[in-house]
């Protein structure tokens, strides 16, 4: 991209077409067509009137030219890691391979039906079961289940283990703890397992409150689901005493996957005493996100929880053939329609044998680095919510720039101006006026300094020139936008 | 293969500003007990032509549906993707994109969620719909939720021809939800109306059923209306230009899987949890969804929208706990509808009917095999009896190069896309009579 003739790094997309519609139903003319089957060739079918369609759905009847210009011009109204620096916290945004691309695009791969006999999958089998040693070996786990199709999946298959796992003790809980700096999913997830949420705080440091928790637990609580580093981007030194005081009371350590990224190769969650880990691939292994989606969520347990793991899990027989293994009484069951989402994972695999050992170890390595510096280069204008030294990720807070009436979130849409995807803001919610920024490994410093100095002059208009911040954006196809009226005057489609 | 940028002298400078000298330094606060003294013991990395070598290898174990003829189903399907659909879902702005949350940097996604939202209300004949679910069997497992929390009961009765991997999902899942789903008999491959109790949340039947025969769904969901529960209709998107759609033979939500909307068959995944509901129901459904409204210009926008629902704002009092969906899969299936149009749909409708109702004829021709259930319609896919296990004649018919399936019990499935052609199905029918002979 270029503006005004200097190069910019992720310059946001401007697109002006008046003569284009808006909506692909305002672009629909009757008897338009773009598609193009064969010719019948048996006899007409017999559905029984009484089944039958009375009005056709008001699809659009568009051309093929009209369908690709309209979903043209919508991916260049919008902004991935392909188009430029994208630093969202706790997302991991760093850039997407292309060869995994073209794995995931082999026919012998993506024509796969899942219900295909086993002798005629013998190589997606084994790339699964070679995939899922991978991920053990990496989060110091025995067997993993590939069935979650995203993160928050991940966390229910999760507890619904920790749930079995008691179940089987002979011993049903009815809490889970969970630090008040985690992600909103994992609450959801907690419910959603048929447990109630307590919560402990976090103390001066960002760090679970030791203390606290050890005043919280008892032997009602099924568990404590944690992320190390931590939402803060800090890690969770006293991880040895958490897992400690959780398993005393007869709970389960879980280890929610989101910042995997900064202790690849360095800290295994297994060695640091947890029982249930998950992972999002689209994180921590590079696969494309899609927007929203799709995404993965493997999930990877100690010994002692693997009779409850989903089924079927791959097995090798001992002639070398590959099987899926139906048998398992204690699982809980099915928590995928198949096998979860398999051209999501052969992108993973690609990433993990890609990297090798030697090179995952290096992603953690720069990822950490390259927050490090970025933290260091703006904390003169965005001091850090809390001392401790941050890993992969930092938070930092707009605070200082209240007194001009400048908020995180006009930070943020003067940094769209600037040519980059913001940072996270106003999360995690115990930190006022969050900015939440994780540069991941795949920036350069060109990048990160580019993004520093942007930081800097945002502040600086802050407290010279306000005004700047408060318009902004005036760069994108559309300007600040009227949640309060979407909520309240309901327009969900056409 | 290595994708972080650093020059040896990017490091040092970066790691001077930090006053550290090595990048061990940036980890020498973690504690030495959970640390890992060793490399870890996955294989070296390697180059992209390495890796693709690996990755061919392992992808020709396989034997996909070009080299086979799939005549399989059960819940996915071998429908023909047209080249439009990933030309324009693999635009690589809207691949390498996240969950929209700046929303002036991602109209085109929040668009695209939209036009796919619109697509499926019009399409299910249904009031408000969402970005997406992970897949048809956790959709359906959403939709009970709903169901559950709109009336406030707790029983989940569900038709004895639901495909019995939706089933387990509901097990599972009710595991945590504390119900388990009731399952009521089926007769002659189809259900009949239960009695339907002022403690019945929700009656779930799908339509085409899971050998792919039509219910008497508009008996079955008056009586689901008269007991106060919600109706929940498992349905095919493609059916659609032919069949009825949900909203009009009484659903109250609707779900299917969207692998059919122009998704490849990718071994089971990623596909697309469709899900639309009755606008009462909207402020109980689970995920995001997109909002049209305005900007302080007065020009049209989108955002997400009834963010109340969700996990970030509600967090363990959400609708749902999903963050991550299948919005590009979302996207394709805009892409893939739209392509089709009207017209399309119901022509593509047709073929699938006609094709599978030539094949039952055909293959029936053949001794030894039987309708496993006479009579009733059936709209793409039917079961098939024979005088031998059915994993038997899957198992020969792979040998002369057919995916027909999945074993269900006695019988087997076989599914006709509009991809099947007539000589096909001949021989198909030839292949059987020798497997059998």
């Amino acid at each position: 991209m270029t503006a005004g003739g200097r190069s910019q790094i992720g310059a946001p997309v401007r697109v002006s077409d008046p003569a284009l519609p808006k909506t692909l139903d305002a672009l629909s003319r009757p008897g338009r067509r773009a598609y193009d089957l064969p010719a019948l060739d048996v006899p007409e079918g017999t559905i029984p009137e009484e089944h039958r369609r009375a009005q056709a759905p008001r699809l659009p009847e568009v051309g093929e030219r009209d369908l690709v210009r309209h979903f043209t011009r919508l991916a260049q109204r919008n902004f991935g890691v392909d188009t430029g620096f994208y630093p969202l916290g706790s997302c991991s945004m760093k850039y997407n391979p292309k060869v995994a691309d073209a794995a995931a695009a082999m026919a012998g791969f993506f024509r796969l039906h899942p219900l295909q006999p086993e002798s005629t999958v013998q190589g997606a089998l084994e790339l699964l079961w070679l995939f899922e040693r991978a991920v053990c070996e990496i989060t110091g786990m025995a067997r993993a289940t590939f069935q979650p199709a995203a993160g928050a999946s991940g966390e229910l298959t999760g507890l619904l283990l920790m749930r079995a796992y008691h179940e089987r003790q002979g011993d049903p809980r009815r809490r889970i703890v969970i630090p008040d700096s985690a992600h909103g999913t994992n609450p959801a997830s907690v419910t959603m397992a048929g447990y109630d949420v307590a919560e402990v705080p976090s103390d001066a440091r960002g760090l679970v409150d030791l203390s606290a928790l050890q005043k919280l637990v008892d032997s009602d609580v099924a568990g404590l689901m944690i992320t190390n580093p931590n939402t803060l981007g800090l890690f969770e030194e006293e991880i040895r005493e958490l897992a400690r005081t959780i398993h005393e009371v007869g709970g389960l350590l879980y280890y929610d996957g989101a910042n995997l990224n900064a202790i690849l190769g360095r800290v295994r969650p297994g060695d640091m005493g947890f029982d249930i880990v998950h992972m999002n691939t689209h994180k921590t292994f590079a696969t494309p996100h899609g927007g929203g989606g799709p995404g993965a969520g493997p999930v990877a347990v100690t010994e002692r929880v693997v009779p409850f793991l989903p089924k079927p899990l791959v097995e090798r027989a001992a002639d070398g053939r590959f099987f899926w293994d139906h048998d398992r009484p204690e699982s809980i069951g099915r928590i995928h329609g198949f096998h979860g989402n398999f051209a999501v994972l052969v992108r993973a695999y690609a990433y993990v044998f890609g990297l090798g050992g030697d090179g995952l170890r290096e992603v953690g390595e720069r990822a950490v680095l390259n927050a490090r510096y970025l933290a260091e280069r703006i904390r003169s204008q965005y001091p850090l919510a809390y001392p401790g030294p941050p890993m992969h990720e930092f938070v930092a807070t707009a605070k200082p720039l209240r007194r001009h009436g400048i908020r995180a979130m006009d930070v943020a849409k003067r940094i769209i101006d600037l040519g980059f995807y913001p940072s996270t803001v106003y999360f995690p919610l115990i930190v006022e006026e969050a900015l939440m920024v994780e540069p991941t490994e795949t920036e350069s410093k060109e990048t990160l300094d580019a993004f520093a100095d942007a930081m800097l002059q945002a502040a600086r208009e802050a407290r010279e020139d306000p005004h700047v911040l408060h318009e902004a954006p005036v760069t994108t196809p559309v300007r600040r936008l009227d949640e309060a009226r979407a909520a309240r005057q309901l327009k969900l489609r056409w | 293969m290595q994708f972080a940028p650093h020059t040896e002298d990017d490091v040092r400078e970066m790691l001077d500003l930090l006053g550290l000298s090595s990048m061990d330094e940036l980890f020498s606060h973690l504690p030495a007990d959970v640390r890992l003294e060793r490399a870890l013991d996955v294989p070296p990395g390697r180059s992209e032509m390495e890796l693709l070598g690996d990755l061919g290898r392992l992808a020709r174990r396989n034997r996909h549906a070009d080299e086979l003829v799939c005549f399989m189903g059960g819940g996915a399907y071998d429908h023909y993707v047209p080249a439009v659909v990933w030309a324009l879902a693999g635009r690589s702005e809207l691949q390498t994109s996240y969950t929209p949350y700046q929303p002036e940097l991602s109209q085109g996604i929040l668009q695209a969620m939209f036009e796919y939202q619109s697509m499926i209300c019009e399409l299910t004949g249904l009031e408000v719909s969402n970005a997406s679910l992970y897949d048809g069997a956790t959709a359906l497992v959403e939709a009970v939720n709903l169901a559950r929390g709109a009336t406030g009961r707790d029983r989940v009765l569900v038709a004895g021809t639901v495909d019995p991997r939706y089933v387990e999902a509901l097990e599972t899942y009710g595991r945590g939800g504390g119900y388990g789903p009731e399952v009521l008999p089926m007769e002659c491959g189809v259900v009949r109306a239960p009695d339907v109790g002022d403690d019945v949340a929700c009656l779930v039947v799908q339509h085409p059923n899971v050998f792919g025969a039509l219910e008497p769904i508009r008996e079955l969901f008056d009586a689901a209306r008269d007991g106060g529960a919600r109706a929940i209709q498992v349905f095919d998107p493609l059916s659609l230009g032919v069949l009825a759609p949900p909203g009009e033979v009484g659903a109250d939500i609707a779900v299917g899987e969207g692998q059919v909307l122009g998704n490849h068959l990718n071994f089971g995944g990623p596909y697309l949890g469709v899900i639309a509901a009755r606008m009462r129901d909207v402020r109980r459904l689970p995920g995001r969804i997109a909002g049209e409204t305005v900007d302080v210009d007065g020009e049209v926008g989108y955002v997400l929208t009834l963010q109340a629902r969700e996990q970030h704002i509600r967090r363990e009092k959400a609708t749902s706990n999903i963050c991550t969906n299948q919005t590009l899969i979302a996207v394709a299936a805009s892409v893939y509808l739209a392509w089709l149009g009207p017209d399309g749909l119901r022509q593509l409708g047709e073929a699938c009917a006609a094709k599978a109702a030539y094949a039952a004829q055909r293959l029936t021709e053949v001794p030894g095999v039987s309708l496993t259930f006479e009579g009733g319609p059936f709209f793409k896919e039917f079961a098939l009896s024979f005088d031998r296990p059915a994993g038997e004649v899957q198992a020969a018919l792979v040998e002369r190069g057919f995916l027909v399936g999945p074993v269900m019990g006695e019988s087997l499935l076989v599914a006709c896309t509009e991809r099947r052609t007539r000589d096909e199905i001949d021989a198909l029918g030839e292949a059987m009579k020798e497997a059998l002979g």
